[in-house]
């Protein structure tokens, strides 16, 4: 079988030796939570560090609780994926999250992953999530050439594109940017408050706003009355298959079922999850189950569908995986609306 | 569900259910695969693969990887030079690839170290220095001509047919032009089956020890111990006797370990230049490499039919994509023209068929063997049929069976017949002709039906010997231990041996030991494929134990002073058969009849009947009797996107006599999963060379490999259908390949049912089935001229070779 590279694992006791370590060790070390998605690229040579600093220890990332004043839930960035599937708290305020996480591949690896590996989970391609003789045989490419000495790599997906444009495929990413999520990270200097949309960037290398040194601590999620919410993932079978597009609705709804905010996130089509803002605008303001809203909420999916510029990297064909996006996110916000 | 109770009424185990004799120690982790063995002072082994799809080799070094610490020896294909491969017309292997890489992940070096760490680090050390040569990765390329390409540079094999086409099959069986000027209907079609691999759970894995006898002893997972070890003896130079194979329990084959392989090889050789055992796993990515999977085919049809349903005339033209070498491939070639047969009357059949090479991991036997392909475009082709004559597709084909004891178009010998009792099954259980006609859009019902061997009539190499010996040995305390060559692959052989010779002598299976698929131990049975087992191991078997029932009854009865025609062995006990008197043990029976005869042992064999024709090529096809199947499947379609559910398959297989039931069961069902994975996702792609280095393996890995999950698997309901067949042990046939052919097929015509789109293509993916609802939906034809249809659009023109012309059985 595929054997690990050689490695030392370093066990922290507290998120500060851990951010400290990191700090220390720098390039040559990576934090590992679960390693679902960090030991197979470990094996097919896409990471090759050092140092492994685990997180299994660190009791405080492993909590869910209502936050201080209440409003919202904080979820500790070690929960597994089942718990996030299963907890009580998160399915009755979250449904969308739960499901999300329900749908990540397959129970063993549900009871391993984590959340907060989901969220910063490595850009996809396959060009790249393959072993390293395979990429050999082919040509390194930009995002991991063969060495940091390569400077003739290119992009196989796309040869003139200056950028990766690998994909990001988490499941739960594109609904905690419909949850409005807030990621608290931790670095050597003191803590940091992102809010998960500006936590993705659309760049299939430099896809995260974190210094490497950050350790993400735990995911924030307001409370909020009248928010109704889906997730829905299009991937070819129905357990361990990376999703090809995700999409992420949530909705408030004013007691008379006019819609006042909405939140239309696309994930799996681009190297971060999308807020489609301009799509947002259509649905907000009067009644969704009114006459006509039908038109209204294709009109909104068409809208939406326009953001994605799938690329020919990852299962499914090009055109397909473009031409669902409407019906999914039209689907999506039917659904929510049921 | 088996029917024909009163058959069994004399019989103790045959149609029951048991437990299998080795699921136990499966279950518990207690069973040694080939892997988990570890004998002292072990090494480990890995190979270093081709980048390149197809390059001379100009030098390998090694110098730089044995002076790496821990790595005990290295070789190259100089070292182990003799070419092999499993048909005798194609010995086109090498251990270890000597002057040229034909696709990459062929292996060039190989290194033996003190763990797997190691060597696999070794591998980097060694230099390899290649000439790239033109590669050819279409069936298009693998087509041309010496003058439209520089062949010498992209010929992948000299030895081809010509060109790059390796083998070129041309039989016209009656004559094609009468039967088509007698046709009211005819259709020509284009049908494409993707290329797909077995995936079994367990890769490949073998062991070797060079022992102080001089003697080699290889562990493999191997479906052909007796195969592996001919290959062996030649490649290795040495006597077969001095070779033992030992095939290991096997997790899962499905024809993917049919051949003797490199790595297999590569471990003896490398313990005889160490003087330690090695052994040498497979990673997933090289199972993929090792592949010997199904065919991609791209086919030409064109069938005549009477107004009344008849088939006059039926004309296939079949292109196979073979890979990089020969493997089984001359075979597979004929299989796509052998089978289309047997299940209903053709009057003239035309049959021509062209295996290209290509530089891309070679195609062989998978589960079905060149079946799946022709019977997936028969079984379309009759469902468009029953369309334009307005009958319902059972109707069409229940007119039209093949009947018993009568012989095919090509000279097949069909025994027993029980398609007509599987389909009548399959469709009242779903309500096939309601539902059919009566659910709404989205919705969708179809069937395929379709025929299997019960086994080769020939062996892999010529020769006149059985195919299958077994031999039983009793002791005094009354365990009975039964050999023979035979391959439990998960499939329950062992467990079919034990039954067999547990009805026969009337004791407890828990009696029983078996002893299989051990060269030095075992007499020889030809290995675990082409679904021979059951029937041939079976038959052996039998024929082994009789004479010792004989023996026994006839001690008993001189003690006894009752006739041995008054006796019968039951329970394990000596009875009369009319319920008089004591029982005696069986232990004391036993006791008796050593008394009085000596050691108690036995041998007995089995050789299929010669029942097939003479012509050239009539070697593929013939078998002792042949299995049918039958298959409802019910899909939900989304009319807008294509994405369909298969909500549930209704399965009948004629299994002639099941030996035991819920084996058969489980060997139905497996199949029918098989089946439904390619049917709806399985593809072993290429990048094309496009716009990338071509020739490499699109998803190697079981997570871009797309297979159905339990999550998308429907509920299958099963009938056994028993037409106890004059050939098979107690009447059986085979149960482990056939039922997968109905179920493409079954959901290509489900899906036209939903939603009106034909897609003529396997897999049938949601994709596909998009394009055609956008077809329906714009009113225009998407290149195939066909509105609604998606599928092959081209067929490439070259002119096949003069047919060998055969009469027709019955003209
Ligand atoms: C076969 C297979 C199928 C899969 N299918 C899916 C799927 O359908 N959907 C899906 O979304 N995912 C899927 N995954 C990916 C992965 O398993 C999950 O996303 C999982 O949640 C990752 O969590 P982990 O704890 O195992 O992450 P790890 O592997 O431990 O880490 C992943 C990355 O995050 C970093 N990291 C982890 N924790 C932190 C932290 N607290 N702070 C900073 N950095 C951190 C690590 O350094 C690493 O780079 C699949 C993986 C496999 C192998
Ligand atoms: S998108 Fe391009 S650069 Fe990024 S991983 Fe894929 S091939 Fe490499």
């Amino acid at each position: 079988m595929l054997r690990l590279p050689p490695f030392e694992y370093q066990a922290p006791n507290s998120i500060a030796e851990a951010v400290a370590l990191k700090a220390e060790c720098g390039d040559s070390a990576m934090f590992v939570s679960g390693g679902t998605d960090l030991f197979p690229n470990m094996k097919r040579r896409q990471f090759t560090p050092k140092i492994l600093i685990g997180l299994r220890k660190l009791a405080e990332l492993r909590s869910i609780s209502l936050d201080d004043s209440g409003n919202g839930l904080m979820i500790g960035s070690g929960v597994s994926l089942s718990e996030v599937a299963e907890h009580p708290e998160i399915l009755n305020n979250f449904p969308a999250l739960a499901k999300a996480a329900s749908l990540v591949s397959a129970p063993q690896l549900r009871n391993m992953g984590t959340i907060g590996g989901n969220l910063c989970l490595d850009t996809r391609c396959n060009y790249y999530n393959q072993t390293f003789p395979w990429r050999k045989a082919l040509g390194f490419c930009l995002k991991k050439p063969e060495s940091p000495m390569q400077n003739d790599a290119i992009c196989w997906v796309a040869r003139s594109s200056p950028k990766c444009l690998a994909v990001s495929s988490s499941d739960c990413a594109p609904v905690m940017v419909a949850l409005d999520a807030e990621f608290h990270l931790m670095n050597p200097d003191g803590k940091r408050i992102v809010p998960a949309g500006g936590f993705y960037k659309n760049d299939g290398m430099d896809f995260l706003n974190k210094t490497p040194d950050e350790l993400l601590v735990s995911i924030h999620l307001p409370l909020h009355e009248g928010w109704k919410m889906n997730y829905r993932k299009l991937s070819r079978r129905g357990a361990i298959d990376f999703p090809v597009l995700g999409v992420a609705v949530a909705l408030r709804l004013d007691t008379s079922g006019n819609c006042m905010e909405a939140r239309i996130v696309l994930g799996g089509v681009a190297s971060c999850p999308l807020r489609a803002f301009e799509a947002e605008k259509l649905l907000v303001g009067g009644s969704l189950t009114a006459e006509g809203s039908l038109t209204r909420i294709e009109n909104t999916a068409q809208v939406a569908a326009k953001l994605a510029k799938p690329m020919d990297n990852t299962d499914m064909t090009l055109g397909f995986r473009k031409k669902m996006v409407t019906q999914f996110v039209a689907e999506t916000i039917k659904e929510v609306l049921k | 569900m088996s029917e024909n109770k009163d058959f069994q009424a004399g019989l103790t185990w045959i149609g029951k259910s048991w437990a299998q004799v080795d699921g136990l120690a499966k279950a518990k982790g207690e069973t040694v695969y080939a892997d988990d063995m570890f004998l002292p002072r072990m090494l480990f082994a890995k190979m270093l693969r081709s980048p390149h799809p197809h390059a001379r080799i100009k030098s390998i070094d090694l110098t730089q990887a044995l002076k790496r610490p821990g790595v005990v020896a290295a070789m190259t294909g100089k070292d182990l030079p003799i070419p092999f491969g499993i048909l005798p017309v194609s010995q086109d292997e090498e251990s270890l690839c000597v002057d040229k890489v034909r696709m990459i992940g062929d292996p060039v070096a190989a290194v033996a170290a003190i763990d797997e760490e190691t060597a696999e680090s070794a591998l980097e050390d060694i230099v390899v220095e290649y000439e790239l040569l033109p590669s050819v990765l279409t069936i298009e390329d693998g087509l041309k001509s010496l003058e439209e390409t520089e062949i010498s540079k992209t010929q992948i094999h000299e030895y081809a047919d010509s060109g790059n086409i390796h083998k070129q099959v041309a039989l016209e069986f009656g004559d094609i032009e009468t039967g088509f000027a007698e046709a009211d209907h005819i259709r020509e079609e284009l049908y494409y089956y993707e290329g797909n691999t077995h995936l079994p759970i367990e890769q490949h894995s073998a062991v070797a020890q060079h022992g102080a006898d001089g003697r080699i002893t290889l562990w493999s997972s191997t479906q052909t111990p007796h195969y592996v070890h001919r290959a062996l003896a030649k490649v290795l130079e040495m006597p077969a006797s001095q070779i033992r194979v030992i095939a290991t329990p096997v997790g899962g084959g499905f024809g993917g370990k049919t051949d003797p392989f490199q790595h297999e090889m590569v471990v003896c050789k490398l313990a005889m230049m160490t003087g330690r055992p090695v052994k040498l796993t497979l990673t997933r990515e090289e199972v993929f490499y090792t592949h010997r999977g199904r065919h991609p085919v791209l086919m030409w049809v064109k069938a005549g039919m009477k107004s009344d349903g008849s088939i006059t005339a039926l004309h296939f033209r079949n292109f196979l994509d073979g890979g990089a070498y020969g493997s089984y491939g001359v075979a597979s070639t004929y299989y796509t023209g052998a089978l289309q047969t047997v299940t209903y009357p053709i009057a003239n059949y035309k049959f021509e068929a062209m295996r290209v090479f290509t530089n891309k991991a070679p195609c062989g036997p998978k589960r079905g063997h060149g079946t799946p392909q022709p019977r997936f475009a028969l079984e379309v082709l009759l469902d468009k049929f029953a369309e334009d004559l307005e009958l319902d597709p059972a109707e069409l084909r229940l007119r039209h069976l093949i009947p018993d004891n009568s012989k095919t178009v090509n000279h097949l010998t069909v025994t027993t017949n029980g398609l007509g009792e599987c389909i009548r099954k399959v469709t009242e259980a779903s309500r096939f002709q309601q539902q059919r006609t009566g659910s709404s859009l989205g919705k969708g019902f179809g069937l395929g039906c379709g025929s299997y061997l019960s086994g080769a009539g020939l062996p892999v190499y010529w020769n006149k010997m059985p195919h299958s010996g077994v031999q039983i040995k009793i002791d005094r305390g009354g365990g009975v231990t039964v050999f023979c060559g035979s391959t439990d692959i998960g499939q329950g052989s062992n467990s079919v041996l034990a039954g067999i010779v547990a009805e026969e002598l009337g004791i407890d299976i828990g009696n029983i030991i078996v002893v299989t698929a051990d060269t030095d131990l075992t007499p020889v049975d030809l290995g675990s494929y082409s679904s021979r087992v059951t029937l041939m191991t079976g038959n052996a078997a039998i024929d082994a134990a009789r004479p010792l029932r004989e023996k026994i009854l006839s001690a008993a009865s001189e003690v006894l002073k009752i006739p041995a025609e008054k006796l019968m062995l039951r329970n394990s006990s000596v009875l009369s058969k009319n319920g008089s008197g004591e029982p005696v043990s069986f232990v004391d029976a036993v006791q008796w009849a050593e008394t009085k005869y000596g050691m108690l042992g036995s041998v007995g064999s089995y050789t299929p009947p010669s029942h097939g024709g003479k012509y050239k090529g009539a070697g593929v096809g013939p078998s002792p009797n042949y299995s049918y199947s039958a298959c409802v499947a019910e899909v939900t379609c989304d009319p807008e996107s294509g994405i369909y559910r298969v909500d549930k398959l209704w399965m009948a297989h004629d299994i002639g006599q099941a030996i035991n039931e819920k084996l058969v069961i489980g060997q139905v069902e497996g199949s029918a999963y098989m089946g439904l994975s390619e049917a709806m996702m399985e593809e072993q792609i290429y990048r094309t060379g496009k716009d990338n280095p071509g020739g490499l393996h699109k998803t190697p890995s079981m997570l871009d490999y797309k297979s159905l999950t339990a999550l998308d698997m429907p509920e299958i309901e099963t009938f056994l259908v028993e037409t106890h067949d004059p050939e098979g042990p107690y009447g059986a046939k085979e149960a482990g390949q056939g039922p997968l052919l109905p179920i493409m097929p079954a959901i290509a015509n489900a899906i036209y049912n939903a939603v009106g789109v034909r897609v003529d293509e396997v897999p049938i993916t949601p994709e596909k089935i998009y394009q055609g609802l956008k077809e329906l939906k714009s009113g225009k034809p998407g290149g195939s001229g066909v509105i609604g249809r998606v599928g092959p659009k081209k067929f490439p023109k070259i002119t096949f070779p003069e047919a060998i012309k055969v009469k027709s059985v019955d003209s």
